[in-house]
């Protein structure tokens, strides 16, 4: 299947494979054992230029757009999807956001650190009122001369301890829900930024997950992104790409779990027979491939449509539903056929089941995701049907 | 300094190879190909030796096979090779290691040369009967299956160790002249995103037969393929049972020096 | 053009000993031929060593012993061969597959506008014609690959596929010959062998291999392969995925992009056996695996297997071969 990849594509693909099954299998075992964060392969992956896949080359970036990214990401996640979790954030919301709303001299002073992997973005948006709903957003940004004092504190930042840039959502104006949201470029060496407890995850567990904590942290102006009260929009906008980043990790899960199912099966004899053999597996089989594809078809279409400028949303949401529901049936599918030892941490599956779990929930559960995608559809009927 | 790297085509080390139902070659159905293994090795040990060079010194990639190999010859552009020269001619069938070196004798002589790196052997014919040819026709010394290379301040001497039965061999080597990489020489880049794009600017040189003027190149096969044979079928394993590993191990010993007579 | 000339290699004062092997693919092709066999050996103390190949059928040994091929290089093997060959009539010229014969022989070959068929495992003689018999893609499939018109062919012969020749009884005349070659011709000489560490055996030329998998999760914990290869007289080897990881050598890597071996007796331990490294020992006359995961593919290509932890196991066999030897 080529998916109609032409032949810088091609390329790139192999090489996010290459990396994969080559530096990052070599780490990815013990990493996700002991929870451990790989430094190390974040430099590699900004070498090579993974960590600039949406930023212009005037900012020292490779302009691959998003559905490279998705290619990429869904290699990655095939070893590692902890691997993932950063790459995506990185490229879809932190440089995405600065790209698109950050002022000329933001986006000078930050992008080509970012672009080239010198320092890992992160973002911080939720807090422990609010998840889905991000409107509940408490953290506070009072002006004071030139600079802005956070306080407040965020939960699940992804990276947060290792970020060199956080872009941290913050309340301008405590009267509107809606339009009292800002965007701020957060260095962690600005006066009051901490780094509080890590979570103790139930998968992903080579990504660390932090909660940030600002106690008068003094933000300058200048790193204020757009205008004030821009903070819901920003974070809408940047959401869709997220998205993709997190349904492409579903892809690259998937195939992972649909590969040790297939050679687990063709190996493992019961009842004197390859357990291949009997139709329960094919079944089995049949069904994780369809929805593999299914998945990828959604994804790829949504990466595509967000490059092409096109509004993306109500696709971007699909992939997202359908992919990260879907893996979570693949893992569970590929499990039952491994049996008992899939329940061990001996099988590739057992991290694989663990690590799809989160993809249903985070940047936006599965249930959010059936709120945008049926405003967007019931929109379009309203559009054409009479009131 | 010239730096030329040699390419070939090559089926995936992980396909299974099956013959085909004529039974007068491989299936390729299905079979991903991928650059030969071990000019990984040739090309990145080119890139370096131009890094430490430095100065107007380029890499130049040299391939002969079909249509396809473009996308090989793109990675080893996109891995940092300057230009490429791909000699590409239906009529080319399966050419002898004699045919091959004469077409890329006339190819890398028009361009100019000080030193040649190559795989060690391709992994699908595995005959490494090539670059010799090469080295003959070139009249350059050659050095094969290195696994450390060196070169002098003047750029004339390359320092190399190969590797031969149980040993490392120290071989010093004037240039120009050819070697072929062993794994464990180095460490192959990867194709970077910024390599991708700077390749598709990079220039493939195309050259049939007729624009490398054939003359000199053998015009028949000195030998034929008559026969593909695949390997017989294993026999089956005798999984040996026992209450624990220790009683395992005793059955196991006896079986190896009773049965297989081995020990 | 019938008559068949072998190379006797000489490497650390002593004669590889797959002359012997070559001599009997020699009487191969020569029953086909009606020619006769003849033998070269170059390097120091040449005439000496021509003793131990005196009687096994071979007509005459040319020994070439000058401070010229003292040490090895392509190039002025290749120009004491040549020559040779340019005024003889020799049709078939035979090596070892061994480092030095893959490297000269093509050279020669190239030299003296023959063709040539490497590392072949077989031999034989029908029609009118030699058939060789060699393997391609790593030992994934076998051809069997006949000479076209009337060059010259070279053939490199695998170590321990064909019977090493007993002696007949005749007599061999032996005769020196100046290697004709000047120090000007040699541009890459071999200025020094480093013997590899730990005195085991070549894993080519071994007949024992105790090869561990990325399931020996250390380099230290090759020992315990390496007590049992010890045990043996064997060497020890590495799949990719262990050398790839670090816990072991790539001259000691078996498979595709490793070495190709050949041994009586192979033990895989902790190997799952990937495609990649049952093309480097499949060939192997007994192969023993060992392995914790009971559908590893390694099984399917073993004739004995035990399921198990090989920390357990490889430990208590090496004890229990102990008892028996």
């Amino acid at each position: 299947m080529n998916y109609q990849l032409n032949e810088e594509e091609k390329m790139l693909q192999k090489t996010a494979a290459d990396f994969a099954n080559k530096s990052l299998a070599a780490v990815a075992v013990e990493s996700n054992e002991k929870g451990e964060f790989q430094d190390d392969i974040y430099k590699q992956l900004g070498k090579l230029g993974f960590l600039g896949m949406t930023v212009p080359e005037k900012y020292g970036g490779v302009d691959f757009g998003n559905f490279c990214l998705a290619l990429s990401i869904e290699q990655i996640s095939r070893v590692c999807a902890s691997t993932a979790v950063a790459i995506s954030v990185h490229n879809s919301l932190t440089n995405w956001v600065i790209l698109n709303f950050g002022s000329a001299e933001t986006r000078e002073k930050y992008l080509p650190l970012l672009a080239s992997g010198e320092v890992l973005g992160a973002y911080a948006l939720t807090e422990s009122n609010a998840g889905s709903d991000i409107g509940a957003i408490q953290t506070s940004a009072v002006r004071e001369g030139d600079n802005y004092i956070l306080n407040g504190s965020k939960l699940f930042v992804s990276t947060g301890d290792k970020a060199g840039v956080v872009i941290v959502f913050a309340r301008t104006d405590t009267e509107n829900r809606k339009r009292g949201l800002s965007a701020f470029v957060v260095e962690p060496d600005f006066p009051g930024f901490s780094v509080g407890k890590p979570e103790k995850k139930m998968g992903l567990k080579a990504s660390s997950t932090v909660e940030l904590v600002f106690e008068d942290c003094v933000v300058p102006v200048a790193n204020l992104l757009a205008e004030e009260g821009k903070g819901m929009l920003i974070a809408l906008s940047a959401l869709d790409g997220g998205r993709i980043g997190i349904a492409s990790q579903a892809l690259g899960i998937g195939q992972a779990a649909l590969d040790e199912a297939v050679k687990f099966a063709r190996g493992r004899v019961q009842f004197g027979r390859k357990i291949i053999d009997f139709q329960s597996t094919k079944w089995k089989i049949a069904e994780m491939a369809t929805k593999l594809e299914a998945s990828r078809l959604l994804v790829y279409n949504a990466a595509r449509l967000r490059d092409s400028g096109d509004i993306s949303t109500k696709h971007v949401s699909m992939a997202k539903l359908f992919a990260t529901r879907a893996v979570n049936e693949i893992v569970y599918d590929s499990l039952q056929i491994h049996g008992g030892v899939g329940y061990t941490s001996e099988f590739l599956i057992e991290r694989l089941f663990r690590d799809a779990r989160a993809l249903e929930i985070y940047e936006g559960t599965s249930e959010v995701q059936k709120l945008v995608i049926s405003r967007e559809v019931i929109k379009e009927y309203d559009r054409i049907l009479p009131d | 300094m010239k730096i030329i790297v040699l390419l070939k085509r090559v089926p995936d080390t992980e396909a299974k190879i099956l013959i085909n139902s004529e039974g007068s070659g491989i299936n390729e159905e299905g079979v991903k190909f991928i650059i030969n293994t071990y000019d990984e090795y040739a090309i990145e040990e080119g890139l370096k030796l131009k890094e430490n060079v430095g100065g107007d010194s380029t890499v130049t990639v040299v391939c002969m096979g079909p249509e396809e190999s473009t996308e090989i010859i793109r990675t080893a552009l996109a891995m940092g090779a300057d230009n490429a020269i791909h000699i590409c001619d239906a009529a080319l069938d399966n050419p002898t290691p004699d045919m091959t070196a004469t077409l890329l004798a006339k190819a890398i002589k028009n361009n100019g040369f000080d030193i040649i790196f190559c795989g060690k052997q391709g992994i699908d014919y595995d005959m490494a009967q090539t670059q010799a040819f090469l080295a003959e026709k070139l009249d350059i010394p050659q050095v094969n299956i290195i696994s450390e290379f060196a070169i002098s301040d003047d750029n004339k001497k390359a320092f190399l160790v190969r590797s031969i039965e149980g040993a490392d061999e120290k071989v010093e080597a004037d240039l120009p002249v050819i070697i072929s990489c062993n794994k464990g020489l180095n460490e192959p880049r990867y194709a970077s995103l910024p390599g991708i794009m700077k390749a598709k600017r990079k220039e493939i040189k195309k050259l049939t037969l007729t624009d490398l003027d054939s003359s000199g190149v053998p015009a028949e096969k000195d030998s034929t393929i008559i026969k593909w044979l695949s390997l017989p079928k294993s026999g089956e394993c005798k999984i040996i049972e026992g209450e624990d590993f220790g009683e395992k191990v005793v059955e196991l010993a006896r079986l190896l020096r009773e049965e297989a007579k081995v020990l | 053009m019938n008559d068949v000339l072998i190379f006797g290699e000489i490497r650390d004062g002593n004669l590889k000993k797959v002359i012997k092997e070559l001599v009997t693919a020699g009487r191969i092709v020569t029953e086909g031929t009606g020619g006769s066999i003849d033998a070269i050996l170059v390097g120091r103390g040449a005439s000496d060593l021509s003793e131990s190949i005196s009687g096994l059928g071979i007509r005459k040994t040319i020994c070439v012993d000058d401070d010229q091929v003292e040490k090895y290089s392509t190039e002025g093997y290749a120009k004491t061969l040549s020559d040779l060959i340019a005024e003889s009539s020799y049709g078939y010229i035979l090596f070892g597959a061994t480092a030095m014969g893959r490297d000269l022989s093509p050279r020669v070959a190239a030299r003296v506008g023959g063709v040539m068929f490497s590392d072949c495992v077989d031999l034989r003689f029908e029609e009118g014609r030699c058939i060789a018999k060699r393997p391609v893609y790593s030992g994934k499939l076998f051809v069997e690959i006949v000479p076209v018109g009337k060059k010259p062919v070279f053939i490199t012969l695998r170590p321990n596929n064909i019977p090493p020749a007993e002696s007949d009884g005749g007599k061999t005349e032996m005769v020196s010959r100046p290697s004709g070659v000047t120090e000007d011709m040699i541009r890459a000489l071999a200025t020094e062998i480093i013997p590899m560490a730990g005195g085991r055996p070549d894993i080519t030329e071994a007949e024992v291999i105790v090869s561990g998998g990325r399931a020996m999760k250390d380099s230290s914990n090759f020992e315990i392969l390496g007590e049992l290869a010890d045990l043996l007289g064997g060497a020890v080897g590495a799949s990719r995925a262990a050398v790839d990881a670090g816990y072991s050598l790539q001259p000691l890597q078996v498979g595709q992009t490793g070495k190709i071996v050949n041994p009586k007796l192979y033990i895989a331990c902790g190997i799952s056996g990937a495609i990649q490294h049952l093309a480097g020992m499949r060939t192997s006359k007994v192969i023993v695996a060992i392995n914790k995961d009971p559908n590893a593919p390694i099984f399917e290509k073993a004739h004995y297997g035990i399921v198990g932890d090989l920390f357990e196991v490889v430990p208590a066999l090496t004890e229990e071969i102990k008892k028996l030897l």
